[in-house]
Parts: C-alpha cells; structure tokens; sequence
C-alpha cells in the first residue's frame, strides 16, 4: 500500500491535526505517516483518527519524534 | 497509540479531573484571600506581576503571585519527570510577543483572561456572559485563519539554555518574593512593590498559593489543559476533549462557590468588573483572536513555556508587557467602566490581529 508522509515537526496544535485531517481527506485507500515532535500532537493527532473512524495501524518512537501511520 | 494511552491525564476522564481540580482549588483561593471571582486569574495575576516588579504603577494592582510562579514550575517538574521537556522555539518569536502584548490588552478590558471568564461565571456575574461570547468569536475568526492555512512557521530545536529560560525567570521571581515579602503598611519590600488596597492586596497565604500554582501547572501540563483550545477544537475538529476540562472548571468552581457561600449572581457591583456589554464582549473578541492566533489561552502558554517551549516564553513576557501598557497608558478597564484608551487599544489591537492573521495564510 503506498504510503503519503505529513512532516509536522516544528508545529503545535492545531497545526499537526490540520495537516494530518487535510491529508486524510484527499488520501484515497492509501496509509497517511505522520510524524510530530511532541507528545501533546500525539495525542491530538491519535483522537482525531479515533474521532475520524481512522484506523491507527502503528504509533513508534523515532529517536526524539513520533511517528503515527493512520488508514481509512 | 501506545504513548497517548499511557498518559491518564490525556483521557477523558483525567481532564475532568484536572478541571475539577483547578475549579475547587480556585473557589479555596478565593476563600484563603485571593481576589473574588479572580481567584486564580492568570492574565489579572500577570498583571499584577508585572505592577509587583514596577512595570506599572497602578497602585491597586500590585503583588507577586506565587500561583503564575507554580504554574510554570510545576509543569517544567512534569515535563522533566515524563520527559517531555523539549526546548524548541523560533517560530516569529517578534510576532508572538505582540501576539502576547494585544491578548493582554483585551483581556484588561473586559477584566479577564478565558479562566476567568469561567470563575466569573462560577461566581455568579452575568457580565462574564457576554465574555464568553466575544471569546467564543475571537475563537471563532482565529479558525477561519487556520482553514485558510494560517501558521507562524515552525519552531528549532534549541539548546537546553534556552528552554530554561522561562522556568528560571519564574525561579528567579520566586526568590524575589521569598526575599522581600509583603511588609505591613509599606508599598514596597525591597525592589517589589505591593498594593495596600484594591485585588492586589487580597492574596492567599504564600505557600497555599504556591503548592496550589505547582499541582495546577503539573497537572495542566500532563493533561494539555487549555481554554481557547476548548473552544477551537469544537469550531475546528467537533472535538470535545478539551471542553470537557472546561466544563469541569466551570462546574466544580460553581460547586465550591455555592458551598463556601461565595455565589453571588447578577450583573451590577459584581467584583473587579463593569458592566459595558459591547466592550467586554471586543475586550474578550480581541483576546481570544490573539489566544487562537499564538495556539493557546495565557495558562497553556504558561505551561508551554515550563515545557521548553520558547516561542511560549516570548507570548508569556509579551503579556507582561502588555499588562505595563494598559495600565501605564489608560487601556485596562476598571469597574467604573473602561480606560480613558480602551476603545482605541481595542480597534487598534483588533487591526494588527487581523493583519497578522492574513498574512500569515499560506495556502498550499
């Protein structure tokens, strides 16, 4: 499955969600990457896909950032 | 969502808490001396830090408060304990500072920050209405912004030094009031000025005040408690998370004050407020388009700053200095109404909102 990537690094809320909704919206049956640098865009980012009916099919540390990957 | 699950505070019902909390503790504030439907005010308290350290002179509103002091403190302990302090900043640092300037502004107009448009409410003052309303719409015009692809860049990582910097002013602060506290009958105690009358003169006992300021800040920082956000997340996302918290505040705030007897409702003579609807309502439209625009109420900005974040730290002194020009210059209202400039500062403030607003749109 072809993955889309949103750098949200350097953004506080609501920028990550924003992005990350943006993307989903015009990401048809493909995986959306996201990757935040704080945990507070972790957060927001994982209840917008749960509010979404996004599925969270992975959430890792990756060195001092996170990465979620949500799908449709 | 392993790491956001992990958080207790993050979930539903850990905000609800931290809301209860926060309401509870300011209706005890409130008993313990701080001033009356202010409580735990953290713009009226930035003002009166900054009168404390002679940024203004009005003499009414003077005093060191611990509980701003607490705030970033002991969210600087719980992001150091959850390892969450991250310094970061650079991100139109000049903008954020002005950002800071004008929220202050407005909020002196209408005598408030959003938590104390809350704990007015809690209270019993129907002005605090009208409040909600001009922030809910300042609230409002910030995400017509966001949709149109509104953001101030990102921010740097920086070096530890920098992240500290908030946390050790507060610090420093601190010392201040350790060392020169509230002299019986004298306005001023070394190099602090304090107020002999007026909200500035009404505070809870010192470590009260601090433990309450600390356990706020640890527990505002672990569950991301916000007031503006409340309100974006609603027009933005329909997302309810943090309103939850602010329905928490209002509710148990509204409980402490009728089981201390300290409910009072109406409009006239209610404490430390006026009643020119129009103005509080663009007091609070121009507050709470500044809040939008910088992402967070002052107590989040606060608590962002204890976490490292620095563009935080530059809205925080930006609000300092924005209580100094209300009061030095006749902006900030009064309960006889508002200053001898308020109208001006309110359009004038209004005007740089907005341009800062549009041009900072970036369509992709």
């Amino acid at each position: 499955m072809a993955r889309k990537q949103i750098d949200a690094r350097g953004f506080s809320c609501p920028q990550p969600v924003l992005l990350a909704t943006q993307a989903m919206n015009t990401t048809e049956g493909k995986e959306l990457e996201v990757l935040v640098d704080n945990e507070a865009s972790l957060e927001n980012v994982g209840r917008a896909a749960q509010s979404n009916g996004w599925t969270i099919t992975a959430s890792e540390e990756v060195g001092q950032d996170y990465k979620l990957v949500l799908s449709k | 969502m392993s790491r956001a699950v992990k958080n207790i505070f993050a979930t539903t019902l850990g905000i609800i808490a931290v809301g209860s909390i926060i309401g509870v503790l300011a209706g005890f504030l409130q008993q313990a001396g701080n001033p009356a439907n202010m409580a735990i005010c953290v713009a009226c308290f930035g003002r009166d830090i900054a009168g404390a350290i002679g940024f203004h002179r009005a003499a009414v509103v003077q005093y060191m408060r611990p509980e701003i002091l607490g705030f970033v403190l002991g969210s600087f302990a719980a992001a150091l304990a959850f390892k969450e302090f991250k310094p970061s900043g650079g991100s139109a640092p000049a903008t954020r500072f002005v950002l800071g300037m004008i929220a202050m502004i407005g909020a002196l107009v209408f005598l408030g920050c959003p938590w104390r448009v809350v704990l007015r409410l809690a209270g019993g003052d129907g002005n605090a209405l009208i409040g909600l309303a001009g922030l809910v719409a300042g609230v409002w015009i910030g995400t017509l912004f966001f949709k149109n692809g509104y953001n101030l860049g990102r921010s740097q990582v920086q070096s530890w030094s920098a992240g500290l910097m908030l946390p050790l002013i507060m610090a420093g602060l601190l010392a201040l009031r350790l060392i020169f506290p509230p002299v019986d009958g004298e306005t001023q105690s070394g190099v602090l000025w304090y107020s002999l009358s007026g909200p500035g003169a009404a505070f809870a006992p010192l470590g009260f005040a601090l433990a309450a300021g600390l356990g706020i800040g640890f527990l505002a920082q672990r569950s991301r408690f916000c007031t503006m956000g409340a309100i974006r997340d609603i027009i933005l996302f329909r997302q309810m998370y943090l309103m939850y918290g602010f329905i928490a505040l209002l509710v148990a705030a509204f409980i402490t004050n009728l089981a201390l007897g300290q409910f009072n409702p109406g409009f006239e003579g209610q404490p430390v407020a006026h009643t020119m609807w129009f103005w509080n309502f663009m007091g609070m439209v121009t507050a709470g388009l500044a809040f939008a625009l910088a992402g967070g109420c002052p107590g989040r900005q606060l608590f962002m700053s204890g976490e490292g974040n620095a563009d935080a730290g530059v809205f925080v002194l930006g609000l300092l200095a924005g209580a100094a020009l209300s009061h030095n210059f006749g902006l900030a209202s009064s309960p006889a109404g508002i200053g001898p400039h308020g109208m001006a500062a309110v359009i004038i403030g209004m005007a740089v909102l907005l341009f800062i607003g549009a041009a900072n749109c970036k369509r992709s």
